[in-house]
């Protein structure tokens, strides 16, 4: 059997012009792959196209068109047969073994429970910690995925970690990768999940916008102290922030922007201006027989952590459940105030 | 065949040799109960052609959308709905029955030395169920259309607003007219090949449409199936593929792939077999390695049904599956690259005129390689996983589908065009046309690798900034590429209003089909053939069979 470490040794620059900059340890033999197909890929199809050319030219018709039987030539035939089963068997094995290596976690690998909803990502920590958008990891430290989904299909796909699986509703799915460079890379959906109404805000801010292109999050790679810290400190209110710009920070995190606009427009869900304070009617037959309320903070609250208890009138019971703390949820009722 | 007789073309014509089929008969009723295999041919032709031109426009509204980031011209949900409507018209009612029920029913009895195809009305049958599922697919569109993409993926497709119903329904009914066209074409090369037309002498076209029908009769009825379960499922809530109520969605898939994984090769194969008939006419001499070059198309369509769930490697099903499958897909590159040796190694000291259908020829090769090659990096676990439903994959089957396939269908278009209509083109033209295509169609795709490489996932109304440049490159060649394509389009319907006269062999091609009148009679031969020689046999044709007239 041939080791790819061996070969590894002959590589050119692992990063090649068209992958993006690797921050997982495995990325650099994918990219090693990705590498040698590419280059026997440009080889087969120089050559050929070479050679047609060349003939078509050479080759041309005379004026004395001479048509000739065409020879058999039955060792180059099995030639070009055989050899590249030879060729396709090295290939397999070589992709199923670094396949494995993104496959198969260590025992003491951190596990991050992955939710995909539409249209963002949640993250929940070994503690129970949970945060959406945005994902804190600690360098050199290999991390086991458990990926699941609260609708439809959706993919976790980070294209620095050469890593992707679908997220079943249903199922449990997992993925492994191990990342080695400080800094953020990109989480991306890339399994189709729809659109939501009208053109709202991503929950990441900066991402593209509609809906499953819109569903990105951001992986923060971090030394392992301030990862530890970041996950023991619980949220807490960013310094130099007033509690409603954190709400409004939150509002777009936690993806309430997919949903409820803070203009009066029409989306998923009812929009926030002028909401709080304000008598809401409610769809009674989804709402226990209840048929009006105030949206005060105790109906905030429980809209937040029970969206199905209490159904505004003319919209889908369709939200989410959020485990947000308490902080965070009055965080997100002073910016809701501001919103008159 | 005795079951043949001129009768039962109720033309009231009894193929008077003196009169081609284009004016044995007059009127719009003698096309539509027309049972001339030749006339079916056409009619698919111009159905296929247009719903070409309707998916075509829907990705040219695609690539504009695409052309900044944000919104461009349409909001996310008319995003969704116009790739939905490009993949669905494209896969079911362009490319599945463009090359064998258009361009295959035309030459196929022609290249056998027979009358028609062995079963005629059921060949008509065959051209109304599939306007049939048009229509469904039609209602569709007009009726607030799909957002699920081609594949119907489930639990969305079953959850999503639309009519994905009307739409389903559509591709469920077309399969059945693909079901027909493969029964029909198999029993004819079975039973009405000429005397002397031996399997060893089949036209490598044939060989193409055989392997193409045999997937079309066993791989359809598994769609049909699975179509038909996504259909109760929407209606009934049955919950087979419902995680709630202990169904899987991943079984879709399964079900979903286990049909359109052969359908891959339905769609490409037919073209191949194109390929065959061009480079052997333009060459003067026969594909080296026959034997190879059909064993080859029969065993794409066996590896075909093996390799399914190499579309699914992300899907969560076991490591172990998706290492069965990875081995299995890599068995398809060993046909592939035979078929590519024998065709570039047949060029090799032949008597080659460049002429515009061979530089479509010639243009596949290049592209073919590109796609094929393109599929290692899909067919190996490892790097699938990174490229897997971004623009990489997007680039691959666009240069197999377009690139190989739909290359080889305008290829053959020109080549049988005058067989056809008893014109020619503008040769001129027709070859300006080639290099504004070829070009078009490369600037849009070659930069979709690149994006894929980097990440860019598909399907996606909206980009980071990163991508902009190479989003802005492949929608301008569209444009190139659109410009090409109704330049042809003209072209074409010039040389219909005054196009010169087509002679007999206007390609000097040894092929059965060129040895019949041009336009042919209804019942193409003039008296019935006898076949001595093969029909890439070049060194055994005779002067007076390789002339044009």
């Amino acid at each position: 059997m041939i080791h790819l470490d061996l070969l590894s040794g002959l590589t050119p620059p692992p990063a090649a012009f068209d992958l993006p900059p690797a921050i997982a340890v495995e990325s650099s033999q994918v990219d090693w792959l990705y590498n040698m197909i590419y280059y026997v890929s440009i080889f087969f199809t120089v050559v050929i196209t070479a050679l047609m050319l060349y003939w078509v030219r050479k080759y041309r018709r005379q004026k004395t068109d001479k048509r000739m039987e065409t020879p058999h030539y039955p060792r180059l035939e099995i030639a070009w047969t055989v050899i590249p089963c030879f060729f396709v068997v090295f290939l397999f094995h070589a992709g199923f073994k670094v396949f494995m290596t993104q496959a198969i976690a260590a025992q003491d690998a951190l596990e991050i429970r992955v939710r995909g909803q539409k249209w963002f990502w949640s993250f929940k920590y070994p503690n129970g910690r949970e945060e959406n958008s945005h994902l804190y990891l600690p360098v050199n430290k290999q991390v086991k995925f458990l990926l699941s989904s609260s609708d439809v299909i959706h993919a976790f796909f980070v294209p620095g970690a050469r890593a992707k699986k679908d997220c079943v509703p249903g199922m449990y799915t997992t993925l492994v990768f191990t990342p080695n460079v400080l800094g953020e890379t990109p989480v991306y959906c890339a399994e189709y999940c729809g659109a939501p109404l009208g053109y709202p805000e991503p929950a990441l801010e900066g991402a593209p916008h509609g809906g499953h292109s819109a569903m990105m999050a951001m992986i923060h790679v971090v030394p392992q102290d301030e990862f530890d810290k970041f996950i023991k400190e619980g949220p807490k209110r960013p310094e130099g922030l007033t509690d409603a710009e954190w709400g409004k920070q939150l509002y777009r995190q936690n993806a309430c922007i997919t949903c409820h606009s803070v203009d009066g427009a029409k989306g998923t869900g009812p929009t926030w201006k002028g909401m709080f304070g304000k008598p809401v009617e409610l769809n009674a037959a989804l709402s226990g027989g209840v048929g009006n309320v105030t949206a005060d903070e105790e109906y905030v609250h429980e809209s937040i952590l029970k969206p199905q208890a209490k159904v505004v009138m003319g919209f889908n019971p369709v939200m989410p459940p959020y485990t947000l703390s308490d902080k965070q949820i009055d965080a997100i009722i002073a910016y809701m105030k501001t919103l008159e | 065949m005795a079951a043949i007789t001129t009768d039962q073309h109720g033309h009231g014509g009894h193929g008077d040799p003196n009169v081609d089929y284009l004016h044995v008969s007059k009127g719009i009723w003698s096309w539509i109960y027309t049972l001339d295999h030749k006339r079916i041919g056409i009619l698919y032709l111009v159905s296929v052609i247009t719903f070409f031109i309707v998916a075509g426009l829907a990705a040219l509204l695609v690539r504009i959308e695409l052309f900044t980031p944000g919104r461009t011209i349409v909001d996310p949900d008319t995003y969704n709905r116009l790739f939905t409507l490009h993949g669905v018209v494209m896969v079911f009612l362009f490319i599945i029955p463009a090359i064998p029920a258009s361009l295959g029913n035309f030459v196929l009895p022609m290249m056998l030395g027979a009358k028609d195809v062995a079963f005629p009305r059921l060949n008509l049958l065959s051209y109304y169920i599939y306007l049939l599922g048009s229509c469904f697919a039609i209602y569709s569109l007009i009726s607030g259309a799909v957002d699920t993409g081609w594949t119907f993926y489930t639990p969305y497709s079953t959850t999503t607003n639309g009519a994905v119903i009307a739409m389903v329904l559509g591709a469920f009914i077309a399969g059945f007219s693909s079901i027909l066209t493969g029964v029909n074409f198999i029993t004819t090369i079975h039973k009405l090949r000429a005397p002397g037309l031996t399997w060893s002498r089949l036209p490598l076209f044939l060989w193409a449409i055989y392997a193409t029908s045999i997937l079309q009769v066993l791989a359809t009825p598994v769609l049909a199936i699975t179509l038909l379960l996504l259909m109760l499922e929407r209606t009934f809530g049955i919950g087979i593929f419902d995680p709630h109520k202990g169904g899987d969605p991943v079984l879709f898939q399964h079900f979903f792939w286990f049909y359109s994984h052969p359908a891959v090769y339905i769609m490409i194969l037919p073209g191949m077999g194109i390929i065959n008939e061009l480079i052997s006419t333009f060459s003067h001499r026969k594909i080296m390695g026959y034997r190879a070059v059909f064993i080859s198309s029969l065993a794409l369509a066996l590896f075909s049904f093996l390799v399914w769930a190499h579309h699914m490697f992300t899907s969560g099903m076991s490591e172990y599956a998706n290492m069965v499958f990875s081995a299995l897909t890599f068995l398809v590159a060993i046909p592939s690259g035979v078929k590519v040796f024998n065709w570039t190694g047949t060029l090799y000291k032949a008597s080659i005129w460049a002429a515009s259908p061979m530089l479509y020829a010639l243009a596949f090769l290049f592209q073919f390689c590109i796609g094929g090659l393109t599929g290692l990096f899909l067919g190996m676990l490892a790097t699938d996983i990174h490229l897997h439903d971004t623009y990489f994959v997007v680039a691959h089957f666009h240069y197999v589908m377009v690139g190989s396939t739909v290359f080889a269908f305008w290829g053959g278009l020109h080549y049988w065009w005058p067989k056809i209509t008893g014109k020619m083109y503008d040769e001129g033209t027709a070859k300006k046309v080639f290099w504004i295509v070829f070009v078009g169609y490369n600037g849009v795709f070659l930069p979709q690798f690149v994006l894929g490489s980097r990440g860019m996932p598909r399907r996606y109304y909206d980009y980071l900034p990163q991508f902009e440049f190479l989003h802005k490159v492949s929608t301008m060649f569209s444009w190139v590429l659109a410009v090409g394509l109704f330049w042809m389009l003209f072209m074409f319907i010039q040389s219909l209003r005054n196009g010169k006269k087509a002679p007999r062999n206007p390609w000097n091609s040894a092929g059965y089909e060129w040895g019949t009148p041009t336009p042919p009679p209804l019942e193409n031969f003039t008296s019935p053939p006898t076949f001595t020689r093969g029909p890439y046999d070049y060194h055994l044709a005779t002067d007076a069979e390789i002339a044009e007239d």
